[in-house]
């Protein structure tokens, strides 16, 4: 009787079983799914949490080192550093995740076509993503932001149109190796379109290694939104947001009010953390020859 | 007849393989100053310009003409190196860059020179070592760098090494007010100093830029020390290091002649992304430590929303980071010889 129902494993528990047994091996990737359940959270529940409103000033009650009703400390006008960086957790992650979508679908698009027709929209393509990439990415960004104009939705912009490049190269060199490929030659003699044949033949086979970028990426766009609003780009002050919080506090750091920008500072360290754990993770998951 | 000298014809291609990416980058800051919301002539004119002045800013530009006919302007006067006026400064913005570079090259060139010597050593280490404290060291070496925001890495560091320890002195640009800054020959107060022959002063300007280029190594750090890693151990497992290890050619021989030379070539790569990654966080640092480099030039001009400052900045850079690859993909020749660009 067992033998029968060990053999008739489906494919499904296979590929379970492979993602169990990384995960196993490396604890690190458990913890990092730990980390990211936990940015998540805060993120969705952390604005109706917090035991302070994250605009609420106290004059009276500035500067104050953390204690236990205030467990980060005051900042210089008696707002709750706590309340403040937790409830900044939505604002950073939506920034960088709607930043990484859009160069998701928008580098996917353009790799799909680059990759599946070639001819003169590949090498336009490539012309315009090697223009993309010879600036210093966080400089265009900057520049970007400036020619558009002072707003979160223009740092969102910004992020998208450096990550992009990555993204669109990254699915061209996918769809091109497979659009020769036997399966794609049988859905096509099966009376499928080009863009049918594309986004159900082949693009989900550039999935799983777009995945481990997005993960990488997330990470590199909060760095980037933060770098951006630090510089004094994009959020506006009394904005709870981890960056332009670093800015303000680095104006106290001198005088030994370390709390300002510590905390801050760590939590924004933790998510690009988490998402460079995750990241590592899920390539040694799709790929696990490619770990260094 | 260039084909009689395959290095020179080499280095050709790739100094013609640079000219579209050039332009590329020139259309792209071209659109980057048009693009402003509104009317650019307004933003140009300044604050406080009456309907009159934007006018005549609109007609000095060249804003009536049309978008090609302003290009055509615009690399007209970037041929003649005028990046236009910068309105904060009242100077030329080409003349402002010029004048603060050489702090911003001084920092990232002292970071990318102390990341390079550790971490070239480190990733070597931890390649022939797998599995011991150096590779674990490496490891969260590597994640930790790519991890921390270098405004924050900047910020702590002063933190503990100004405010707490007392032996970095105050944040605040390249020289203490007690000191005069050293006659200006190369612009790098370090190399001016020296050639004076003013050590005091030398210290004083090394004292500054330590934890600037301590922060900046920090973060460039980690891309470096991976590569060498990676490529240190494909190159320890390929053949001819065995053939290399059975002919019984010492360890020192088999690691730096053979393996390091090889894996030299993914490492250089590496330095390409690391710059571009350099310029920018450069500009965070500066403006942590009130460094007097271009980085915080275009901060200050963001501000007061000197966009011709900022895009003069952005392009500079652009140009910069072009002219660091070619000089990069230059090296590769020099490193491997197999590689002739002919053959791509």
């Amino acid at each position: 009787m067992s033998d029968t129902t060990s053999t008739d494993l489906p494919r499904q528990e296979g590929t379970l079983d492979h993602v169990l047994y990384v995960l196993r091996a490396n604890p690190v990737t458990l913890i990092a799914f730990g980390m990211f359940a936990f940015l998540i959270l805060s993120a969705l529940f952390g604005p109706a949490l917090v035991p302070y409103d994250p605009l609420a000033t106290n004059a009276s009650n500035a500067l104050q080192p953390p204690s236990w009703a205030h467990w980060f400390g005051t900042d210089q006008i008696g707002r709750d550093v706590f309340s403040r960086v937790i409830v900044a957790t939505r604002l950073d992650l939506t920034i960088s995740v709607a930043a990484v979508a859009i160069s998701f679908v928008v580098g996917s698009v353009l790799g799909c076509i680059a990759g599946y027709w070639g001819g003169w929209p590949d090498i336009i393509l490539n012309r315009f993503l090697d223009t993309i990439m010879a600036f210093p990415l966080f400089v265009l960004a900057m520049g970007i932001v400036a020619a558009l104009g002072n707003t979160v939705e223009n740092i969102i912009y910004a992020t998208a149109i450096i990550n992009m490049p990555f993204y669109a190269r990254l699915v061209r060199s996918e769809v091109n190796i497979r659009r020769d490929a036997g399966f794609v030659r049988a859905a096509k003699l099966a009376g499928n379109s080009d863009i049918r044949v594309l986004a159900t033949q082949i693009f989900p086979n550039a999935l799983p290694p777009m995945m481990v970028q997005v993960s990488l990426n997330l990470g590199w766009a909060i760095l980037n939104a933060a770098g951006l609003s630090f510089i004094g780009l994009g959020v506006s002050p009394p904005t709870a947001e981890w960056g332009i919080m670093v800015a303000e506090g680095a104006n106290f750091i001198v005088s030994g009010e370390w709390w300002l920008a510590v905390f801050p500072g760590l939590w924004l360290m933790f998510a690009v953390f988490t998402f460079n754990l995750l990241g590592d993770g899920l390539r040694d998951i799709v790929d696990p020859r490619k770990r260094t | 007849m260039l084909t009689s000298f395959p290095r020179l014809r080499a280095i050709l291609l790739r100094l013609a393989q640079a000219i579209p990416v050039v332009i590329g980058v020139v259309v792209i800051s071209f659109l980057l100053t048009r693009a402003l919301p509104g009317d650019p002539a307004v933003y140009f004119a300044g604050v406080a310009a009456d309907e009159a002045s934007i006018e005549e800013t609109r007609v000095a530009m060249g804003l009536d003409k049309s978008l090609p006919v302003q290009f055509v302007r615009y690399v007209g006067d970037l041929l003649q190196g005028d990046l236009g006026q910068s309105l904060s400064s009242g100077r030329p913005v080409a003349t402002d860059l010029a004048n603060r570079l050489p702090a911003s090259l001084e920092l990232t060139l002292t970071a990318l020179i102390l990341a390079v010597v550790i971490a070239v050593p480190l990733g070597i280490l931890a390649a022939t070592r797998p599995g011991t404290w150096v590779d674990h060291l490496c490891r969260v070496v590597v994640t930790a760098g790519v991890s921390l925001p270098t405004f924050f890495t900047g910020i702590l560091l002063i933190y503990i090494f100004y405010y707490l320890m007392g032996i970095a002195p105050s944040p605040l640009g390249r020289l203490d007010f007690i000191y005069l800054s050293p006659d200006h020959v190369t612009g790098f107060y370090l190399i001016d100093a020296a050639l004076m022959g003013d050590w005091e002063t030398w210290r004083g300007a090394a004292k500054q830029l330590v934890l600037p280029a301590a922060t900046l190594a920090l973060f460039t750090l980690a891309p470096i020390a991976r590569m060498t890693r990676a490529a240190m151990l494909t190159a320890l497992s390929s053949d001819y290091i065995r053939t290399a290890k059975a002919a019984g050619l010492s360890n020192g021989t088999v690691l730096y002649r053979y393996a390091f030379r090889n894996s030299l070539l993914p490492v250089v790569t590496t330095l390409g992304m690391v710059f571009s990654f350099a310029l920018g966080a450069n500009v965070l640092v500066e403006k942590v430590f009130a460094w007097p480099g271009i980085g915080s030039y275009a901060v200050e001009a963001l501000v007061v929303s000197d966009y011709a400052a900022v895009q003069g900045f952005v392009l500079a850079m652009a140009l910069l980071f072009v002219a660091l690859n070619l000089v990069i993909d230059l090296l590769y020749t020099t490193i491997d010889p197999r590689i002739g660009f002919g053959a791509q």
